[in-house]
């Protein structure tokens, strides 16, 4: 496959680089209007009531990621419409506008990267892309980073904003988290690690593929994750949902995620999971040999 | 909807021939193509779902593990097995099951045929896209040959949580579609009654997926469709059946898992 050579993107610091677009603004949760500079220097956090904006892929990185130290990948990987897809636009004037929209290409953005001087690959979702939702392109550039990681025996860690499939591109979309989840299965089977950093809102096919695979699942205080949305629920079912229904605190009072992370605290977290579960790998892992398929899934963390 | 296309329409009468309430379901064809078949149940986790079925069954003199969705005939059955659309118990029945046919080393054969995964707090307490995304991963390096046969309709996450494989059939007038047409208008018109439309523009029928190069083969149906002669339409997927599994069967199991993976690894390679 033809790989761009790799764009060195320097990223301004978190604090300088977060909400440059941002003049006014009001909590939606509890309607307190905020100072663009001081929600910058919360990370973008309400700093009355806790309330976690939504971040962009690249602002998300620069976040995390130690500065200057991440390398994109496929940065010009863009969807097409295969099917000939027309809603209330057609698909393909619906990814240009997107495009010129949102500054990005797909709803997905990875590289190489580091936390604390310890090399990963970073996946990133982005929700202004498409609701980021996991299109042909998207879920290739998913499976680039995963296959990188494996390649390079790296831990990796996908930060997942998504509305689940895409409509759009059918069936090629639905095969998409197929292919991921296979990607994964290969990374684990590898004995790396994985860390999926759940955001608002993560739904659907990306729930129910790769997002929900790793050996340590993570969400942010409040997101909104699952599988069918609310409103189909009660479309199907006539059932009265009950307060705080798929948020991340739901989610770990059921069991299945490891941890609520307020945003100000994910650098430490990771970085501490990275140190933890890497030190078997930096002391030099021999490749494992293919191995029955349950224990696989095991040790990709399923 | 009021001015359909007729291809909208074309497809919208593909899309009820796969929901035929007379359509032979999974029950129908094990019945027909397996010359023993014993139900197992439960995911040793919190309960049985009916709306996914599976077991040993002998094909040919040898086992293989069948896993299915499977929906209801009238009204009790059709509660029973809550309308083929399964809660997490089902996907972690099948995980068993296919754990199974890893240890005795028999082929797994999938019969496709549902709406979608079920949309309840419950299931989504119970963690339904942890369940699928475990059999994603578990299907894909499954240490056995996975065939999987659509046989009415494969709805969405929910019927690729048992139909990741080896190949991929079709019956003829079976659909296959990343959200039911009725979901998609919903979502992208907020608007159920533009479902044909979506149907439409989902490319879901058999040979538009074919088309695609996502189908290995679509399986004749009887005139009229598979409800009107089920002897006919199980002996053409019997065939189907019987011929992919022995294309897959012959193949080292290493290079196997390889085409398993790639076949996944190309869809909407750049």
């Amino acid at each position: 496959m033809f790989r761009p050579k790799p764009k060195y993107v320097a990223l301004p610091s978190p604090r300088a680089g977060l909400g440059e677009e941002i003049d006014r603004l009001t909590c939606p949760k509890c309607d307190t209007a905020l100072e663009p500079a001081r929600l910058n220097a919360t990370l973008r956090v309400c700093y009355r009531c806790g309330y976690h904006f939504r971040l962009r892929a690249y602002e998300r990185i620069a976040m995390l990621a130690d500065p200057q130290s991440f390398q994109e990948e496929d940065q010009d990987l863009t969807a097409r419409d295969v099917l000939g897809f027309r809603d209330a636009q057609p698909y393909s004037s619906r990814i240009e506008q997107t495009r010129r929209n949102s500054g990005i290409n797909e709803a997905a953005v990875w590289g190489e990267a580091s936390i604390a001087h310890r090399r990963l690959v970073i996946v990133c979702l982005d929700f202004a892309f498409m609701g980021g939702s996991m299109g042909a392109a998207t879920g290739e550039k998913i499976t680039n980073g995963i296959e990188r990681a494996t390649h390079r025996r790296l831990p990796l860690l996908i930060v997942s904003s998504s509305g689940g499939a895409r409509m759009q591109e059918g069936m090629l979309s639905l095969m998409q988290m197929a292919k991921t989840a296979a990607a994964i299965g290969r990374h684990g089977a590898a004995g790396l690690s994985y860390m999926s950093l759940l955001t608002d809102p993560t739904m659907g096919g990306v729930t129910a593929s790769f997002a929900t695979l790793a050996d340590v699942t993570l969400a942010e205080p409040g997101a909104m994750i699952g599988f069918a949305g609310p409103r189909v629920i009660q479309q199907a079912t006539y059932e009265t949902l009950p307060e705080g229904f798929q948020t991340a605190e739901f989610l770990v009072k059921h069991g299945l995620i490891d941890l609520v992370v307020p945003r100000p605290e994910l650098p430490t977290v990771l970085k501490r999971l990275l140190e933890l579960y890497t030190h078997a790998a930096s002391a030099g892992v021999v490749e494992l040999q293919p191995r029955n398929g349950l224990a696989a899934r095991a040790a990709a963390g399923g | 909807m009021t001015q359909a296309s007729a291809a909208a329409l074309a497809t919208w009468a593909q899309v009820e021939l796969a929901r035929h309430p007379d359509r032979p379901y999974a029950l129908d064809y094990i019945h027909a193509l397996f010359s023993d078949f014993f139900e197992l149940h439960g995911d040793r986790l919190f309960g049985d779902d009916h709306a996914i079925i599976g077991g040993p069954a002998i094909l040919d003199g040898r086992t293989v593990m069948v896993v299915a969705q499977q929906k209801g005939r009238n009204t009790a059955e059709r509660a029973m097995r809550n309308f083929g659309m399964a809660n997490p118990e089902g996907y972690r029945k099948a995980l068993r099951l296919v754990g199974q046919a890893e240890k005795f080393g028999f082929p797994v054969v999938a019969l496709v045929d549902t709406p979608a995964a079920f949309p309840g707090a419950g299931a989504e307490e119970r963690g339904i896209a942890w369940a699928i995304a475990d059999n994603l991963l578990a299907f894909s390096q499954a240490r056995v040959p996975i065939v999987s046969l659509v046989i009415g309709e494969g709805g969405s996450g929910g019927a690729l949580g048992i139909g990741v494989g080896d190949r991929l059939l079709m019956m003829e007038h079976s659909i296959y579609s990343v959200a039911p047409p009725e979901t998609c208008a919903s979502i992208l018109w907020r608007d159920i009654s533009r479902k044909l439309e979506a149907a439409e523009a989902l490319k879901l029928t058999a040979r538009d997926l074919q088309r695609l190069g996502l189908v290995d083969e679509i399986v004749p149906e009887p005139p009229g469709g598979a409800h009107t002669d089920y002897g006919v339409a199980a002996d053409a997927a019997g065939a189907a059946l019987r011929r992919h599994l022995g294309a897959v069967e012959a193949l080292p199991i290493d290079q196997l898992l390889e085409e398993r993976y790639l076949r996944y690894r190309k869809i909407g390679a750049s």
